[in-house]
């Protein structure tokens, strides 16, 4: 369960840039919530999750993740209590290293790294299965850097690590934002299974509606800070795009639809 | 015949010297390469490294013990530049030159005074230039045994998330990686390296002098360079690539023996020394520039036809 409370970010506070990112917000993710965001571009979403993560600190509120007080945690540590995938599909893996040195890396989260040797046979093989679930060929090519992969092939091997362990919670970044359609809809599809699959509690950003009503068992949507729209259950798998744009601009009081990156 | 006759003469003392280099090369490599980081402390610490093992050595004290505390002096100063850069924020650079700086200082002190001799008649030194071929023997070992450490290090657990750490510092942090414990922890390691190097520079040369250490961090970068053109075409193997830098050492070495031979003057080692590795670090900025050139005039001329 992740739960935020009256949390707030403001960037540049007390400057003529201020920016008040995060406004009060409070969330509750049940386990196994599947939960998108949408939003216009810096409605907060980003930040939201960043909050979660521990890229930076909340200026107050508080960040529970199963009861544990992560909100002064720092970012490494928490870790332990969730997986990422980011936009860019370079952020998520070392490219110097091996497919299978990333995954090690991955496997040891939230674990003490000793001086054991980073990768057992038995580990090996069982990357081998991971790995040909995402029906990439990649089962073939441990050994391969991964600077050496594709953008699509990246950004897969991103979402297995950061699923591999069972996270608490699993943040997607608007991870398949920078793919090709095809790839991004490959890549979705596979968070799909690993989320049904592991029942894993998550916040998935993105800027397509169309997949933001597809996926999850929840929807919100975020404007200047707030979280404006809190859609569940029934009432979300009767959703079509005009009547979220419709419920857009009843909430927020400008019109959505001239947010041309939310069409997508 | 005479150039040859000298060129081979000064042999065996260039590859002993380049040995030591070499040494220090595989510590430049742990921060430049590994690390991602240029780690200007090295300057300084060579120089500690010399000065503890002169003065340990001329009160009495055995040679081994004394390589061990020049190694932890140097590890000292390496987490003087981990704490600067870490945990007071100081850009890495910036960090190095302000360890370095004060490193002229606590040198001096150690030292109490310019330089001091360590001559090998009358201590029990492991190398000197009197021996040159006994020598290589002992650097060669060192080199071999702290390439087998290095390489088992690099791949356990600790040593690769050391290794991600330099690679994508936000891809580490994703997956429970300590960053800053981990270029701390490198800083360490690379100048307990650079500091062993230095204890043994000052037993070869007989001497150690306040000064020893200015550069080094040119030498070392040169060597890094130089191995890994030599190496990168045969294979891409860690374990190859270290045994590359150290060669990298002793291949800059011979160069410079050459060099001396050839009776240019001296005074322009340091900079020729710059430039050549000036002109390797542009290499690889140029090639991206000239192939994404060549890109770009491809695509125009798809669109043009």
């Amino acid at each position: 369960m992740l739960e935020l409370k009256n949390v707030t970010k403001i960037f540049n506070a007390g400057t003529i840039n201020e920016k008040v990112a995060l406004d009060d917000i409070s969330l509750t993710l049940n386990d196994g919530d599947f939960v998108t965001v949408i939003g216009g571009n810096g409605a907060g979403k980003s930040t939201m999750l960043n909050a979660v993560a521990g890229t930076y600190f909340a200026d107050s509120g508080t960040v529970t993740v199963d009861g544990v007080d992560i909100t002064r945690l720092p970012e490494h540590k928490r870790a332990k209590f969730i997986g990422r995938v980011f936009q860019d599909p370079m952020m998520g893996t070392a490219a110097d290293m091996w497919i299978e040195e990333n995954m090690a890396l991955a496997n040891r989260r939230g674990m003490r790294r000793s001086l054991r040797w980073a990768i057992t046979k038995k580990e090996r093989e069982k990357y081998r299965t991971m790995l040909s679930e995402l029906e990439l060929g990649l089962e073939n090519r441990l050994s391969t850097k991964v600077g050496l992969l594709s953008g699509g092939q990246r950004q897969a091997l991103t979402l297995l690590m950061a699923v591999m362990k069972q996270p608490k919670v699993l943040l997607l970044d608007e991870h398949t934002a920078a793919l090709d359609p095809k790839t991004a809809a490959t890549v979705l599809q596979l968070s799909e299974k690993f989320i049904t699959e592991y029942k894993l509690t998550t916040l998935m950003v993105t800027h397509n509606m169309k997949d933001a009503i597809a996926h999850g068992n929840r929807l919100i949507m975020m404007n200047a800070g707030k979280i404006v729209l809190d859609i569940c259950g029934e009432e979300k798998k009767k959703l079509t795009v005009e009547k979220l744009l419709e419920l857009f601009s009843k909430s927020s009081g400008t019109d959505f639809a001239n947010d041309r990156a939310l069409l997508g | 015949m005479d150039l040859l006759e000298s060129i081979l003469n000064a042999l065996p003392g260039a590859v002993a010297q380049g040995l030591i280099w070499g040494i220090m090369a595989i510590g430049v490599f742990i921060t430049f390469k590994i690390l991602d980081v240029a780690d200007l402390t090295v300057d300084g610490s060579i120089c500690t490294g010399m000065a503890v093992c002169a003065v340990l050595m001329t009160n009495g004290v055995n040679v081994w013990i004394a390589m061990l505390c020049a190694m932890l002096a140097g590890m000292l100063a390496g987490l003087v530049t981990g704490i600067f850069h870490t945990f007071m924020g100081i850009p890495a650079i910036l960090a190095g030159i302000l360890t370095q700086l004060m490193l002229w200082s606590v040198n001096l002190k150690i030292l109490g005074g310019a330089n001091l001799a360590l001559p090998a008649r009358t201590y029990d030194v492991l190398v000197t230039l009197l021996r040159t071929n006994q020598s290589i023997i002992v650097l060669v070992l060192f080199t071999v045994v702290l390439v087998m450490l290095l390489y088992w290090f690099f791949g356990t657990e600790f040593g690769s998330a050391v290794r991600a750490t330099g690679c994508n510092i936000k891809m580490s942090k994703a997956q429970g990686i300590n960053t800053d414990f981990n270029k701390v922890f490198g800083l360490i390691l690379s100048n307990g390296i650079v500091a062993l190097s230095g204890a043994l520079l000052a037993q070869y040369s007989g001497s150690a002098d306040i000064n020893g250490g200015r550069g080094a961090i040119v030498i070392g970068l040169a060597a890094v360079i130089i191995g890994e053109a030599v190496i990168s075409k045969i294979s891409k193997n860690f374990f190859v690539h270290l045994i590359g830098v150290a060669l990298g050492g002793i291949i800059y070495y011979i160069v410079y023996q050459v060099v001396i031979c050839l009776k240019v003057d001296t005074d322009f080692l340091k900079m020729l020394s710059a430039l050549v590795v000036a002109v390797f670090l542009a290499v690889p900025y140029w090639k991206t520039k000239y192939f994404s050139k060549k890109k770009q005039q491809k695509k125009g001329a798809a669109s043009n036809a």
